[in-house]
């Protein structure tokens, strides 16, 4: 049986003011997919990723979060429509003037009617599941920039939602804290079945969790590639694409 | 065409974010709209935090503004009516303008820096993809906070003023203390306090949403918080100024 299309990507073209940065999209993430959004440096990436979170409006086409359109849906079916997923950001994103725990309750506090002493319950299975049971106490600032990442997970996890979007959530992160964090993201799908998708350039978390990937191409301003990591490296015809996933050729382990 | 889209541009964003306000001003009436920890964090940031500085400048301004008085009615011999002069002045006037002064430098630049670091930060994205309103969250408590804080330290404001004045008046102009307050007491009405009490109450106003907006339409680097902060301040004190000018206009048409 087919799985269910999460998102579906139609004829999007997305752009700062009247600059066009990538163009004539389209594309569908299926139930339980991991997909990395690759590509070099100013591709649009982080772009595309807001645009698929409705945080902001396309220059044409649509974004469909499982049927529901992001792009055209009223305030509070938009509103309604990013309950329904976690997103984590490049720096953790957490609230400054609160405590790790205080932004992991911050959205049960906002959305559930459970008691305070539930609440810190689900908070502190939430910050277990991400490794931080005894930082919840602490300041943002006080935490590393892993810590603040995997933070910032947990209070994407908080209304327990299956479908996650990471931005950059190996940049800066030392190979151990970048692995231990693609562990937690294949956890994630395998434990709750959770559809991820995840915008970097990080070739070995791109090798280690990918499901599918999808290159994007600055010069071009569109998706050059779609097929699983390693096919893409023995067999995309694009020589560029190959090129990027195997470093230019300086990688020894991966080369085909 | 496009160049006046240019020019109006600033003033239909400003619209748009005072609308947003007044479109989030319900949530103070749901339970989880009301968000007292922000409110009482604001509150002592912009009340207690300020209330010494405001005390001491208030009175420096009374001194000020009795010697000048004192030395211009010596000549006529018209020293009591010093009395009347700091009274009117202090009340009407300078306190609730000397107070919004203060706030503008703590509580204006604040908000604008601190709104301008989210946006840095991503915090203002994470805030949209919880769902959460960025004006409920952000502005309300600050300007709930101001609303209350601004007519209180204009009190304190007032007192200290007048004690100011009081002091010159005994020492330099040789009216008795006893006559001093006494007079004070018969001149001073109810409606003069309500009229610089009524213009503490939209200077809160002014100056909170003169520093939300600078924050949140500033640029999301280190500089644009920079330039958000002093934008603030430029900004609600251009506001307090003309507002003043208006305010006092019309009361004196009314005969307050």
């Amino acid at each position: 049986m087919a799985k269910e299309n999460v998102i579906k990507v139609q004829d999007l073209t997305i752009g700062y003011g009247e600059r066009v940065v990538l163009e004539n999209l389209n594309f569908s993430i299926s139930a339980g997919e991991i997909v990395c959004i690759m590509g070099g440096s100013g591709c649009g990436k982080s772009t595309l990723l807001k645009h698929l979170i409705g945080l902001y409006e396309p220059m044409k086409g649509d974004v469909f979060i499982r049927n529901r359109s992001i792009v055209t849906a009223s305030e509070e079916e938009k509103k309604a429509i990013m309950r329904s997923f976690g997103v984590t950001y490049q720096g953790g994103a957490l609230f400054g003037s609160m405590t790790v725990a205080e932004n992991v309750e911050l959205p049960l506090r906002e959305y559930t009617d459970l008691p305070p002493d539930e609440r810190m319950e689900v908070v502190r299975k939430k910050l277990e599941l991400v490794g931080l049971a005894d930082f919840g106490d602490f300041m943002p600032s006080e935490l590393s920039g892993g810590m603040r990442k995997r933070a910032g997970l947990a209070r994407a996890l908080a209304l327990d939602p299956d479908l996650l979007f990471f931005d950059e959530p190996s940049a800066g992160l030392d190979p151990l804290s970048s692995a231990d964090l693609d562990r937690l993201i294949l956890n994630l799908r395998d434990t709750i079945g959770a559809t991820v998708v995840v915008i970097t350039h990080e070739l070995d978390s791109i090798f280690a969790i990918g499901d599918r990937g999808l290159m994007l191409d600055k010069a071009r301003r569109t998706i050059v590639a779609d097929g699983s990591p390693e096919y893409l490296l023995k067999n995309c015809d694009d020589p560029w694409v190959r090129d990027f996933l195997n470093r230019g050729g300086l990688s020894h382990n991966r080369c085909c | 065409m496009d160049r006046l889209k240019k020019i109006l541009a600033p003033t239909v964003e400003v619209l748009v974010f005072i609308g947003a306000v007044t479109k989030a001003l319900p949530e103070l009436f749901h339970r989880r709209g009301r968000r007292w920890r922000e409110f009482f964090y604001y509150f002592d940031l912009c009340g207690c935090q300020s209330l010494l500085i405001v005390l001491l400048l208030c009175y420096l301004m009374g001194v000020v503004l009795g010697i000048q008085g004192a030395i211009q009615m010596s000549k006529v011999g018209t020293e009591i009516f010093l009395v009347d002069l700091i009274g009117f002045s202090v009340l009407k006037e300078l306190g609730p303008l000397m107070v919004a002064i203060i706030a503008t430098g703590r509580a204006g630049s604040a908000f604008a820096a601190e709104i301008g670091t989210m946006k840095v930060n991503e915090e203002l994205s994470a805030l949209t993809t919880l769902g959460i309103s960025q004006e409920g969250y952000l502005v309300l408590p600050k300007l709930c906070a101001m609303i209350l804080a601004m007519p209180l330290l204009s009190v304190c404001g007032d007192a200290a003023g007048i004690l100011g004045g009081m002091s010159v008046g005994v020492t330099v102009s040789g009216i008795p203390a006893a006559a001093y307050w006494t007079r004070t007491i018969d001149v001073l009405d109810a409606g003069s306090m309500l009229v610089g009490l009524s213009k503490s109450l939209v200077y809160a106003v002014l100056i909170t949403l003169a520093g939300c907006y600078c924050g949140f339409s500033g640029s999301g680097d280190a500089q644009g918080v920079g330039r958000s902060a002093t934008k603030a301040v430029v900004m609600s004190i251009f506001l307090v100024v003309i507002s003043d000018a208006v305010m006092t206009v019309l009361f004196s048409f009314a005969g307050w």
